[in-house]
């Protein structure tokens, strides 16, 4: 499906990242593998430090906190936003809806729309074409994205399929109408025939909460998690990214007339270092065009690595000009999109933390 | 023992591969395994292997894994 929007821009992104940090050779302590077989896949896949909330801290908590941070440093005013989008897989409460939470503890105006969707790993393209659309309404002249998972709260600890990846984070990206006539273009896909490769089997109404769910199991690859837990099955997802994330962007950028060289950058969403690398090689685009270093400084934070890796990799130079770049989100549903935009120069792009 | 069987050693020294009909099903490789063999089997013969070949069945054996190794353009 394609998207394309008119005379719209991201005005600024800030990140919101837990202070407290782990380290993968902590990690390795809770697994059932010998040392020199994880220190092996530490190499590989990139798998260093990942930033972790504290216990109890909850996705409204990062929320408040960098929406706290703008209102303070005069980056944003409280009225001056018509919309509020929060992506997440880890909300407060299932009900009331965790956007509306932020509203009320940032005590911000009614004349608010407040939106909770689900979604991960693609929640930051996903956020961005809710946004863009909202902003064809004449009411809606400036929308608030909030990026944010605490999702290591959900993740056995002795599941090294999934433990050491998953960071917590959160991102704000503002999108507001542009006085250039910039052209921003968009291409999603989804498939819910997949749906179960990416999920946590218990805890909603199909499967409740029980002492039994909460219990660890062996799964039998010497993984330890209990049914309440994220369960991601690696292959399937890394054999879905390199099927069918690269003729996702060379279709996105035929459909934009644009071609692989000419664009600065691409961010893609960021599980594991050796994934990205095989997306670049199969799609013939340098590593330094494709940034690949979130995981290792702060984990796979799923909506928030694409923010994350904007702010880390072109802080400043985002701040002075303007750069094509391309992003690519995959993951969770399973939803795989991508967009192509001019980005800054911003009136911010910076990582704070929690 | 030849390049993929010493490479194989690597990852797995206390396995004996020689063993084995079915290196995933027999459990001797599990999917991070296999990208670890990825990586050094690109580093080895100065390749990339394309990300949609790896898939469990391409290195079920030390065949499968030679065939991958040629169909990736690698000099065996």
């Amino acid at each position: 499906m394609n998207f394309k929007f008119r005379r719209k821009r991201i005005s600024g992104i800030l990140t919101v990242l837990p202070a407290r940090e782990q380290s993968f050779v902590e990690d390795m302590r809770n697994f059932k593998f010998s040392e020199a077989r994880s220190l092996k896949l530490k190499e590989v896949m990139g798998y260093d430090k990942h930033r972790i909330v504290e216990p109890g801290t909850c996705v409204s908590d990062l929320a408040v906190a960098g929406m706290e941070h703008l209102f303070k440093n005069g980056l944003l005013h409280p009225d001056e936003f018509d919309a509020l989008i929060l992506i997440t897989q880890s909300p407060d409460y299932f009900m009331p809806p965790t956007s509306n939470v932020i509203q009320g503890r940032l005590n911000l105006k009614h004349d608010l729309l407040c939106l909770d969707i689900n979604q991960g790993c693609a929640g930051f393209v996903i956020g961005m074409i809710q946004a863009l659309s909202l902003l064809e309404q004449e009411s809606i002249n400036r929308v608030v994205i909030i990026n944010a998972d605490v999702l290591s709260r959900k993740t056995s600890p002795k599941d090294r399929n999934s433990y050491p990846l998953i960071g917590d984070g959160a991102s704000i990206t503002v999108v507001e109408r542009d006085t250039e006539d910039s052209v921003i273009h968009a291409n999603l896909k989804m498939d819910g025939t997949r749906s179960n490769v990416l999920m946590i089997p218990a805890g909603g109404l199909r499967q409740p909460s029980s002492l039994e769910t909460a219990l660890l199991e062996d799964v039998g690859d010497n993984n330890l998690r209990a049914r309440d837990h994220l369960h991601m099955d690696g292959s399937a997802v890394f054999n879905f990214v390199q099927m069918e994330v690269p003729p996702l962007i060379e279709n996105l950028l035929k459909h934009a007339g644009a071609t692989m060289n000419g664009v600065d950058y691409f961010f893609c969403h960021q599980p594991n270092r050796f994934m990205l690398q095989k997306l670049a090689d199969k799609m013939k685009v340098p590593y330094a065009k494709m940034p690949s270093n979130v995981v290792e400084h702060f984990g796979n934070s799923s909506g928030v690595t694409i923010p994350t890796a904007i702010a880390f990799n072109l802080q400043e130079p985002l701040l002075q000009k303007k750069l094509r770049v391309c992003l690519a989100g995959f993951g969770v549903g399973l939803t795989w999109c991508a967009m192509l935009l001019d980005l800054g120069p911003l009136n911010f792009n910076t990582i704070i933390e929690y | 023992m030849n390049e993929i069987t010493a490479i194989l050693k690597t990852i797995r020294p206390e396995v004996d591969f020689s063993q084995s009909k079915d290196f995933i099903g027999d459990g001797l490789l599990d999917s991070f395994d296999v990208v670890t063999l990825v990586s050094s089997l690109d580093k080895h013969f100065g390749i990339s292997i394309q990300g949609v070949d790896i898939v469990p069945e391409n290195f079920k054996d030390l065949a499968t894994i030679e065939a991958l190794l040629r169909k990736n353009g690698g000099k065996l």
